[in-house]
């Protein structure tokens, strides 16, 4: 039982860290075809997310992957569930990552242009579909009594889920403004601290709405014992400041404020969750749980040994990988992989 | 159509696809390193260039196959959620190890490859090249991992409806796993070999004078690269079929399309098969030869399909158990004839310059362009294979592919995300491969082909 509620925090730890670094590159991508002016600005922006948004992308991957081995019916019901929209993000998918490879492999204009906004689109969709699922997991939707979702995708984008995948546009938008701000040489930083700031206001408006609409609509911040509303509170707080600190230009505090929010938001609608992980809006008991919705506990065993040596080990070189590229992208050519 | 076969379709097609890019990932990845291994010890900077020349390939390639495979992960549980309830326990584990060892590994050291050239030293970049290589290998043993207890399940329990693991140890030893590692493994270096091979040919075939010794030591890399890898991927092969006549008789029988139980069997060259009357209307046989392929005696007996699908009948209840005999005797002999031919080109690549007639010959030059399709041939083909064979099952003996699909489907919606997926990556494979011929052909004296 005790490992149920151990992979339960894993895999909030899991889509923390996949909002958290892919939410910027996700950002970055958005703000491509915007912040870069001509071919040498766009190609900085996207070496500044270069050598790092591969291993981003693999804490999806990898947040998919647990949920299979922790919580197999939570995975089959999700994804099965939400199919029409997670085609559409796999399309998305698909377009960015080659995007990146390919972009630069021609001279050729509309070759690039192609590419800058197949980035620019595979990076908005995903981000926007994120939200739209997370919003419907925060208020639940139609599980059925045999643990499967029959509504398809329309009744998904509902009002409230659409607004919860703006406010993940904006965020993320404005978290790689953030991150531009400090990874790119000055024209471009100047443009993207304008831009984090536009987001910001964005991402605080849609916010402060959409948190009042969960409050009313979901027991997320109400829920009697574990609920969402500290680190709701801590990520209001954090969203807060970073507003504060892109105005002063304080752009290494703007961008831990900002990731603070990303990381706050997701811990709040775990937190919120627990001990459910899909709920259904049909009938309460037919929610999938910790329990109901788990692996066996040998298996969860096994796993939590695999993930207690190799997590830290992760972290460890990722970690030294962004030091390595820690300096600003100066735009000298020869320095441009992409 | 219906939305289990729509779903099968889009499952074997997208597949298809990614195993078009996962091999030379493998392969080329180990080969990459190499060349920077010798640039290291040696400080030669010829093979720096075929470093980052052959990394270029690699990366190109390896970007499609990162996309592809994404769409693999979330097809187990979009369209085959019935498999991921049944199966999650056990399946869920390699998947997410896959993850967490090699895809964070891979992606991490290649960003650390690509843009590292003037932030690490030398050893430390050759060790990122290592790793990606390794991270290649790992990613390919797990998610074989997972397909092998597909083919032979170990280490498992039923429990309330569903496979629970007993034995992580059963899970990761599983006999079948070896075979189809390292077939798979020879299979990556084969390709990565032809390709090299291929494209090295086509710049000695244009005989521009400063390119020669360039591509001339990446053909002899390549010759015998590739005639390593065919040499693995055969003789794991047939220790494979051996296993597999042990093991699960049905699958060779089909794929030899041996209607009726012989003692001793023939070994069937080509035949003319009716599922429907169980026989084959034509065939050319060589006594003997089947027993002798599968217990190094003249007089093995092999059963037939008939009899193993009585015994089917018997083990699992009535139904039907046996594949279609058409796609897998086909796919061997595709797959094995393939794999010859290719340890003949590979063999007569390695010993060219020994042979006067050879080296000069511009006729076997020009048959190596064309022969870079074989290794993906053999590859799909083997796949087709493996699969087909595993019919009407999706886990051997455990769960039938019709209880897999996720129920909540319609055939509109996955047909819809059919055609999507199959122009897509349709798309995305072609551009991959005009890319990669774009590169290939390119001067690696021209610094653009180098920086991109």
């Amino acid at each position: 039982m005790i490992l149920n509620t151990v992979w339960f925090i894993l895999v909030t730890v899991l889509f923390t860290g996949f909002f958290f670094l892919e939410g910027f590159d996700y950002g970055v991508g958005i703000l491509l075809p915007f912040l870069g002016k001509d071919n040498d600005e766009r190609r900085a922006i996207i070496n500044s997310i270069g050598p790092f948004w591969d291993g981003n992308e693999v804490w999806m991957i990898t947040a998919g992957g647990a949920l299979f081995a922790s919580f197999p019916n939570v995975y089959a019901t999700l994804f099965s569930g939400f199919y029409l929209a997670l085609v559409l993000m796999l399309v998305a998918l698909i377009l960015r990552g080659v995007g990146f490879e390919f972009r630069g492999k021609r001279e050729n204009k509309n070759w690039r242009a192609f590419w800058d906004w197949a980035i620019f689109a595979g990076s908005l969709l995903p981000a926007l579909l994120w939200g739209v699922t997370v919003a419907n997991l925060m208020r639940g939707f139609g599980i059925g009594q045999d643990m499967n979702y029959y509504g398809g995708l329309l009744p998904l984008l509902n009002p409230y889920a659409l607004l919860g995948g703006l406010v993940f546009v904006s965020l993320f938008t404005m978290h790689g403004a953030n991150f531009l701000t400090r990874k790119v040489y000055d024209a471009i930083a100047e443009r993207a601290k304008k831009a984090a700031f536009t987001f910001w206001i964005i991402a605080a408006g849609l916010t402060v709405g959409f948190m009042a609409w969960t409050f009313f609509a979901t027991d997320i911040l109400t829920k009697p014992g574990i609920n969402g509303l500290v680190p709701a509170v801590l990520a209001a707080m954090a969203l807060l400041v970073t507003g504060w600190f892109i105005r002063t230009r304080k752009s290494g505090w703007a961008f831990i404020t900002g990731s603070l929010t990303v990381v706050f938001a997701t811990i709040m609608v775990f937190a919120g969750l627990y001990p459910r992980i899909l709920v259904s809006s049909l009938d309460p008991s037919w929610s999938l749980t910790i329990v109901n919705a788990a692996s066996s506990s040998y298996t969860l065993r096994v796993m939590t040994i695999v993930a207690a040596i190799f997590v830290p080990i992760v972290l460890v070189y990722q970690g030294w990988t962004y030091w390595i590229f820690r300096k600003r992208v100066e735009g000298k050519s020869e320095e441009m992989i992409y | 159509m219906d939305a289990l076969l729509l779903s099968r379709w889009q499952f074997a097609i997208t597949t298809i696809y990614h195993f078009f890019l996962v091999p030379l990932t493998l392969g080329l990845s180990i080969l990459v390193a190499i060349f920077e291994s010798r640039y290291v010890a040696t400080g030669n900077e010829t093979y720096k260039r075929l470093t980052k020349f052959w990394g270029k390939i690699f990366l190109i390639n390896f970007a499609a196959g990162v996309v592809t495979g994404i769409v693999q992960e979330f097809h187990f549980g979009m369209n085959w959620s019935g498999y991921a309830r049944f199966m999650g326990d056990i399946f869920g584990a390699p998947l997410a190890i896959e993850a967490l060892l090699a895809f964070y590994m891979e992606s991490t050291f290649i960003g650390l490859w690509v843009f590292g050239w003037d932030k690490l030293s030398k050893k430390m970049h050759l060790a990122a090249a290592w790793l990606v290589a390794v991270g290649s290998s790992i990613s390919g043993f797990w998610i074989l991992i997972a397909n092998s207890f597909m083919q032979n399940p170990v280490g498992y329990a039923i429990e309330n409806g569903r496979a629970v693991m007993t034995s992580f140890l059963a899970l990761v030893t599983n006999p079948n796993l070896p075979y189809q590692f390292l077939h798979v493994l020879g299979a990556g270096i084969t390709t990565a070999g032809f390709v090299v091979l291929g494209f090295s040919t086509w710049h000695l075939l244009k005989d521009k004078k400063g390119d020669m010794e360039f591509f001339q030591i990446a053909f002899k890399w390549a010759a015998v690269y590739a005639l390593i890898g065919v040499v693995i991927v055969g003789l794991v092969g047939d220790a494979h079929g051996k296993f597999l006549g042990q093991t699960q008789p049905m699958k060779i029988s089909t794929a030899e399309a041996i209607w009726e139980t012989e003692q001793p069997a023939a070994f069937v060259i080509i035949a003319n098969i009716d599922q429907q009357a169980q026989t084959n209307t034509f065939e050319i046989r060589i006594p003997r030869m089947l027993s002798f392929l599968l217990y190094n005696n003249f007089e093995g007996e092999v059963e037939g399909i008939k009899d193993l699908q009585a015994k089917a009948v018997m083990q699992y209840g009535p139904g039907n158990y046996i594949p279609s005999v058409v796609i897998t005797f086909w796919s061997f002999r595709i797959m094995v004839g393939v794999g010859v031919l290719m340890g003949l080109l590979a063999l007569l690549a390695v010993i060219r310059p020994k042979i006067r007639l050879l080296e000069k010959s511009r006729l076997f030059l020009k048959t190596l362009l064309p022969a870079m399709a074989l290794p993906y041939l053999a590859s799909t083909f083997g796949w087709i294979l493996t699969e087909s064979d595993r019919q009407p099952w999706i886990v051997y003996g455990l769960q039938k592919v019709q209880d897999a699909a996720s129920p909540n489907l319609t055939a509109g919606t996955v047909l819809f995300s059919l055609i999507l997926f199959t122009l897509l990556l349709g798309a995305t494979v072609a551009v991959t491969g005009w890319l990669m011929y774009k590169y290939g052909t390119s001067d690696p004296k021209a610094e653009k082909a180098v920086e991109g």
